[in-house]
């Protein structure tokens, strides 16, 4: 593959996104709630309320509105993937550039780079205003600052590959799909394995610690790089030209 | 240039392209005649590598279209016009080529020379800034010629390039495909109107799925019926007609004062003839060769008609 021709494919895409206010808005809405709504929840829970949350309790409800990093991640991408491919395909300007020298590889990783880097960079951003507001709103609560740690730190590492197994289920749903809105909406339910995950957690079935939050982020790129294959697979110059609907 | 030995495509069961066999030569305009589905964009998507082929063989240049190797050097050496435009409509015309410019590697400095120089002979330049979807159909059109131009490709394929425009859109199309012409590239032209394919083409092929015909619009126009040359007189009778027949010529349609008659030759045909009808007392107002149209052929060899 070479890097230079997918990174072209993403500048192109790049620039489109900024002329889509929809785009833009899709990947930073997510990435704002958690990384400002959060916090200011936290800050009313405990300097605003009528009985304030203790000193106990803060971290857990911080780690738990912390996991929504790796939802965000799962869901973001999911509005650029779909426009990325299917409005390509609705444009029908993908047959020209499969005209160019450019590999089937190239393009893809191209696409994969557009759909995964605005969403990261508004996650990380999000999760710098998250642990910022944090720290000023708990500081006195707790005595310490509690962010950064090991606990965000080994979120933010899982978050990449949620976003990437994101885009990758995403590249495989629109091949399949004829108009945007059905993809991003069928590529969402990727978050429903999250939420289940987070839910299971929060009853008590298990504890997203650090070590179980190592091991999901070991899994999610285990299964980002089958997926990867998957859609390797799924975008050929012939499938698409032929196949793809 | 392009060379294609009985080059096949089937999908499943459905065979869209059956045993083509041509030759096209550097510097030609060749034109793919043929009704919807006839196999005319599946034969441009196998020899631009787009889809592969099941069975036969094609060469552009001296690269294989089967082979992994080639097929990236065939694509940097050919333009292709899709036959729907496939801008980026969001982006201005500059950066359409410009990203088209980077896909074909070509450096900053060529991309803006080459960007600068189709533009403005397509007459782009001034809406150089504006986005490409709010061109009309025509400038589309160009913008898109101008990307597959964009890598000055020793061949250029174009796929219908004026269905769906409005008569002056086509000609100003048209015209732009006759500059290239003249710069002796060799173009690959889809498409089903006949008068364009008359008009610009060096030779024609006729495609219904198979290959039906191929040869200079001339030829296909005497190889189906001859030549025919009608002579028109005062008056026509049957000393006349009886003349001609005698000196072995097939009468086509007589009318009281007019013959048409089938020749082989009619350069070295039509003094003799016009002697003998002179002689049975015949009076010549004019003569003038009334040959079949391309569209005739066509619709005869792909119609039945």
């Amino acid at each position: 593959m070479d890097l230079q021709n997918a990174w072209n494919v993403a500048l192109k895409d790049f620039k489109i996104y900024t002329r889509k206010p929809s785009v833009i808005y899709a990947t930073v809405a997510m990435p704002l709630i958690v990384g400002i709504v959060f916090p200011l929840i936290v800050d009313y829970s405990v300097n605003r309320g009528t009985k304030g949350l203790s000193a106990v309790a803060a971290p857990g409800l911080m780690d738990s509105f912390s996991i929504w990093f790796i939802i965000a991640a799962a869901i973001i991408p999911t509005a650029i993937a779909s426009y990325s491919l299917v409005g390509e395909k609705i444009q029908k300007s993908l047959e020209p550039m499969l005209a160019t020298p450019m590999s089937d590889g190239d393009i893809l990783l191209g696409k994969t780079l557009s759909a995964l880097l605005l969403p990261l960079a508004a996650l990380y951003t999000g999760s710098i205003s998250f642990m910022t507001l944090l720290d000023y709103f708990t500081h006195s609560l707790l005595g310490y600052y509690y962010y950064p740690n090991w606990h965000i730190g080994a979120i933010l590492f899982a978050a990449p590959f949620a976003a990437l197994l994101s885009v990758e289920v995403n590249v495989i749903i629109s091949s399949r799909m004829t108009d945007v809105r059905s993809a991003q909406q069928s590529g969402a339910l990727l978050m429903l394995p999250f939420i289940g995950v987070f839910l299971a957690s929060e009853l008590g079935f298990f504890a997203l610690n650090d070590t179980n939050l190592v091991i999901l982020a070991g899994v999610l790129a285990a299964i980002s790089v089958a997926m990867f294959f998957v859609a390797k697979a799924t975008f050929q110059r012939e499938e698409i030209l032929t196949r793809w609907r | 240039m392009i060379d294609t030995e009985d080059l096949t495509k089937k999908f499943g069961d459905m065979t869209a392209v059956d045993s083509v066999t041509f030759h096209l030569d550097a510097g030609e305009v060749f034109g793919f005649l043929g009704p919807n589905g006839a196999g005319k964009t599946t034969t441009i998507r196998m020899l631009a590598c787009l889809v592969a082929k099941s069975s036969g063989s094609a060469t552009i240049g001296d690269y294989d279209i089967a082979s992994r190797a080639d097929q990236p050097k065939i694509r940097k050496m050919i333009g292709l016009l899709t036959e729907n435009v496939g801008l980026y409509e969001e982006l201005s015309a500059y950066d359409n080529l410009d990203f088209y410019g980077r896909y074909y590697k070509l450096g900053e400095q060529k991309r803006k020379e080459r960007i600068e120089y189709l533009l403005k002979l397509l007459e782009l330049w001034d809406k150089k800034d504006a986005a490409a979807g709010t061109f009309s159909k025509g400038m589309k059109q160009k913008l898109a010629i101008a990307r597959a131009l964009i890598h000055d490709p020793e061949v250029l394929f174009l796929d219908e390039p004026t269905a769906n425009l409005d008569p002056e859109a086509s000609k100003t199309v048209r015209d732009f495909i006759l500059e290239l012409k003249k710069e002796k590239r060799t173009i690959f032209l889809n498409t089903h109107l006949l008068d364009e394919a008359e008009r610009i083409c060096d030779r024609v092929a006729i495609l219904k799925t198979r290959l039906v015909t191929i040869g200079s619009p001339e030829e296909l126009r005497h190889s189906l019926s001859g030549r025919k040359v009608k002579f028109q007189l005062q008056r026509v009778d049957d000393a006349i007609t009886s003349s001609v027949k005698k000196m072995g010529y097939q009468i086509g349609e007589v009318t009281a004062n007019s013959i048409v008659i089938n020749l082989k030759e009619p350069e070295k045909e039509n003094p003799a003839i016009l002697r003998s009808i002179q002689s049975a007392g015949g009076n010549v107002v004019f003569v003038t060769e009334v040959g079949s149209s391309l569209e005739d052929v066509y619709l005869k060899l792909v119609k039945g008609d």
